[in-house]
């Protein structure tokens, strides 16, 4: 019997009928052997209500063939349970835990099923954050140390339990959901597709592009509109040059937490002059109103062409000098290598995804794996892979990437001449009626899925979004253990995982 | 009696400027025009005419900390001479009640902080407490190498009768201010043992312990903080004054400009170190005082001979 719809990042949509519904058991024992193989790891993994019940929806990929497993199964889950998936693969572990929040479905085995983020419907309302138990270790020498939720600086809420013993951390336990905001219901409740536009770009403020991206690729896969190269570059462009100026940001943010007020200046200078180049294009320093189904409201012309070419080559040049003086400084260096390791091993265990992954040596980049996009036709993309693991390859991805951009905005732009072909976006397109439609874009921080069910209206009945945050929380909490308890700020830093991504 | 009073007045003047050097300093080397060079003191000036809040678990020992933490340092401060002045206090053993004043200031704010219950401050006193005792013996070796040299106990004996020394003590003195010059960056709490600038509690030392306090008791802890770097790069100064020029007017701008711009470059150019590695800076410091008063006592024991 067939378990898996096969499909890839760049067809349409597929048609809810074309998914088998399989057997639970069947599925349960084909991803008990086939997620050993580290070329696979989930993409999403959620349930929907139906008439009397749940539909459950597993979206897969398989990073060496680009292809996209999809599959769902109704399972009579109030009976039986269902066996869970994280007690053999614990990158299932915030599926399942989601899931369960929601639904309450049981999941026999699951070795901590805790709340993802106390969504507002959730099914137990007696669990709530305020009455959290966090994990607690008894011992005499052992003391806990809580941060949070509220956060002593300008950044977001986000409760983390230390338990340490002196000075060195045994084990930390992060609790997440204070920005809880009900963006996925919220997509659902708005058939308007531009305030659908604007809530994608406010998934999280620090990705705008990224998620806007998705947000539209996936409307498009659910009509037959090719929208043409000329888009697909300049949405790469405006990704790259997000990507720039996250990167720089949190080079400079790391060079703050270490005292290092040279790289934190130069930083800053250069981010500014990326962000301003953002602006000078779509009047929004974050991207904002870039990125629009179907067309774009800020084609590019010759002179922001040539702005864009010149800024972006002005920054490559400096942030390389920077660069070098990085590698080559020893008291920076002492700081970050051997300081907060996550071994590939580990890193593949909980599905970490994204740059964080890249750093310690697994191969996960959207544009490579499964490009879609400009990276499909125009760009073949070379992931930048580190081996160590520690705060140091989590900071030397961030310096090659950022050139590694440079390069691809360079390379796309000096041959582009702006065609004026560009439509204007388009709020009110004919989307296909039951169908399934994903999409998966690389972001700055990693693998971004949004996912949409239509009905039969072609309205969109159920979206679910999914930051990479939500597997690299875990990293941090690994990253950390057995370090000084005062170099968690730099491994906080060196992830830069986002609050409200996550807590959606 | 006119003496006593312009070496007093000399010490606050560099109290008050060292911090403003090392804010210029590191302005300069981002490329920044910067504060306005006593903006250090408008800001305590403000938080001197704003009342403070204390936590509820706090007792009166939190409340005395700050006011004790400053008159033992104040108190320690009118011991230093500036080069040839004289102190406006001073008495044979004097070195060594200096040395237990600023253990006393230590001791008092150590406990306001475990007494907020804090996770973090206590933390931070854990911190300070370890970085305290193993920084005493560089600061009681390094002012043995001064009684040694003239056989007396007070700063103000010590400082006028090392100049009249025939032995040529020249690296001796300099590497007393260096010790000196080290220890003022432990105890104020600047890189690369601590960063006053850090907003993360979990990396802080001194900041930390400060957390609870605000408005006159801030101002009380910023102000002792200025004494207590005043009180150690005026000892670094007269140091290599001795080998120069004897006069005031030389050491006390050499206090200011060594200490601020040494600061302030090394924070602009370099990273704070590991915590754990702050251990092995003082220890290296502690070992180099050894060596320094090995080297003096040397060089004494070859006159007698």
């Amino acid at each position: 019997m067939k378990l898996y719809y096969i499909t890839n990042n760049t067809s349409s949509a597929v048609a809810i009928s074309d998914i088998p519904v399989v057997e639970y058991v069947d599925l349960y024992n084909d991803l008990k052997e086939r997620m050993k193989d580290v070329r696979y790891h989930v993409g999403h993994y959620f349930a929907t209500e139906i008439e009397n019940g749940l539909k459950f929806y597993l979206i897969l990929l398989d990073d060496m063939s680009g292809e996209v497993y999809i599959t769902s199964f109704v399972p009579d889950y109030y009976t039986q349970g269902l066996a869970s998936l994280t007690a053999v693969h614990q990158q299932f572990h915030p599926f399942e835990r989601e899931i369960h929040e929601l639904y309450g479905v049981p999941f026999d085995n699951h070795p901590w099923l805790k709340p993802l983020r106390f969504p507002f419907d959730r099914r137990n309302r007696e669990s709530t954050m305020d009455s959290y138990p966090f994990y607690t270790i008894e011992g005499e020498e052992l003391h806990e140390v809580n941060v949070g939720p509220i956060h002593a600086g300008i950044i977001e809420p986000g409760a983390f339990r230390f338990i340490c013993d002196g000075e060195q951390v045994l084990h930390l336990e992060i609790a997440l959901g204070y920005q809880h905001r009900g963006v996925e219901s919220e997509m659902v409740r708005n058939q308007n597709r531009l305030r659908q536009t604007l809530i994608a770009e406010s998934v999280a403020g620090d990705t705008a592009v990224g998620h806007a991206t998705a947000y539209a690729e996936l409307l498009e896969k659910l009509t037959t509109v090719d929208i043409g190269d000329d888009l697909r570059l300049e949405r790469l462009v405006a990704i790259e040059l997000e990507r720039i100026a996250m990167h720089l940001a949190d080079t400079g943010a790391l060079g703050t937490d270490i005292a290092f007020q040279l790289y934190q200046v130069v930083c800053e200078a250069l981010r500014t002059v990326t962000i301003n180049t953002s602006q000078a294009w779509c009047g929004n320093r974050f991207g904002k109103s870039l990125i629009r189904p179907f067309g774009s409201n800020h084609p590019l012309t010759e002179e922001k062409v040539a702005l864009i070419r010149k800024n972006i080559a002005d920054v490559r040049r400096r942030y390389n000098e920077l660069r070098t003086d990085i590698l080559e400084s020893h008291t920076l260096l002492a700081r970050f290598e051997q300081c907060g390791l996550v071994p590939k091993e580990e890193m593949e265990r909980i599905g970490g995804v994204g740059q964080a992954a890249r750093a310690s040596g697994v191969v996960r980049d959207i544009r490579t794996t499964h490009p879609s996009g400009y990276y499909a036709v125009g760009i073949s993309h070379m992931p930048v892979i580190k081996g160590d693991g520690d705060v140091m390859s989590r900071l030397a991805t961030r310096l090659d990437e950022v050139l590694q951009s440079a390069d691809y905005i360079e390379k796309v732009l000096s041959t582009y001449k702006p065609s004026g072909n560009i439509p204007a976006p388009n709020y009110e397109p004919a989307l296909q009626g039951e169908a399934l439609s994903f999409s998966l874009i690389e972001g700055w921080r990693g693998e971004i899925c949004h996912v949409a069910l239509t009905d039969k209206e072609g309205n969109i009945a159920k979206y679910k979004i999914k930051d990479p945050s939500v597997h690299n929380w875990l990293g941090l909490a690994i990253a950390v253990r057995s370090e000084g308890i005062s170099d968690f700020p730099i491994n906080n830093k060196s992830f830069n995982l986002s609050y409200c991504g996550h807590d959606l | 009696m006119l003496v006593k009073l312009l070496n007093t007045l000399v010490m606050i003047a560099v109290a008050l400027s060292i911090t403003g050097v090392i804010n210029r300093t590191r302005a300069l080397c981002a490329g920044r025009k910067g504060i306005r060079f006593f903006q250090h003191i408008y800001n305590v000036h403000l938080q001197l005419r704003k009342g403070s809040v204390y936590s509820t678990t706090t007792t009166a020992l939190f409340r005395i900390a700050p006011t004790v933490y400053l008159g033992a340092t104040l108190l320690a401060f009118l011991f230093i001479p500036v080069a040839n002045l004289e102190p406006m206090l001073s008495f044979h053993g004097d070195i060594i009640f200096v040395a237990y004043l600023l253990a006393l200031s230590r001791v008092a704010i150590i406990l306001a902080a475990m007494d907020t219950g804090s996770s973090f401050e206590g933390m931070g006193a854990a911190r300070e407490a370890l970085y305290g005792a193993l920084v005493e013996p560089a600061l009681m070796m390094g002012m043995a190498t001064l009684a040694l040299f003239c056989g007396y106990s007070s700063f103000a004996d010590i400082f006028s009768m090392a100049q009249e020394m025939s032995v040529n003590i020249t690296v001796v003195m300099l590497l007393v201010a260096y010790v000196f010059g080290v220890i003022m960056v432990i105890e104020s709490g600047r890189v690369p043992v601590d960063d006053p600038k850090t907003h993360l509690e979990l990396t802080m030392i001194h900041e930390v312990m400060c957390l609870d306090y605000s408005g006159v008791d801030m101002a009380l802890i910023h102000i002792a903080t200025w004494l207590k770097n005043a009180i150690f790069a005026v000892i670094a100064a007269n140091a290599v004054a001795v080998i120069f020029s004897f006069n005031w007017w030389f050491a006390a701008p050499l206090a200011v400009l060594a200490t601020g711009i040494t600061i302030g470059v090394v924070e602009s150019f370099r990273a704070r170190n590991k915590l754990s590695r702050n251990t092995t800076f003082i220890l290296t410091i502690v070992a180099m005082s050894a060596l320094v008063l090995l080297t003096g006592f040397l060089l004494i024991q070859n006159i007698e001979i």
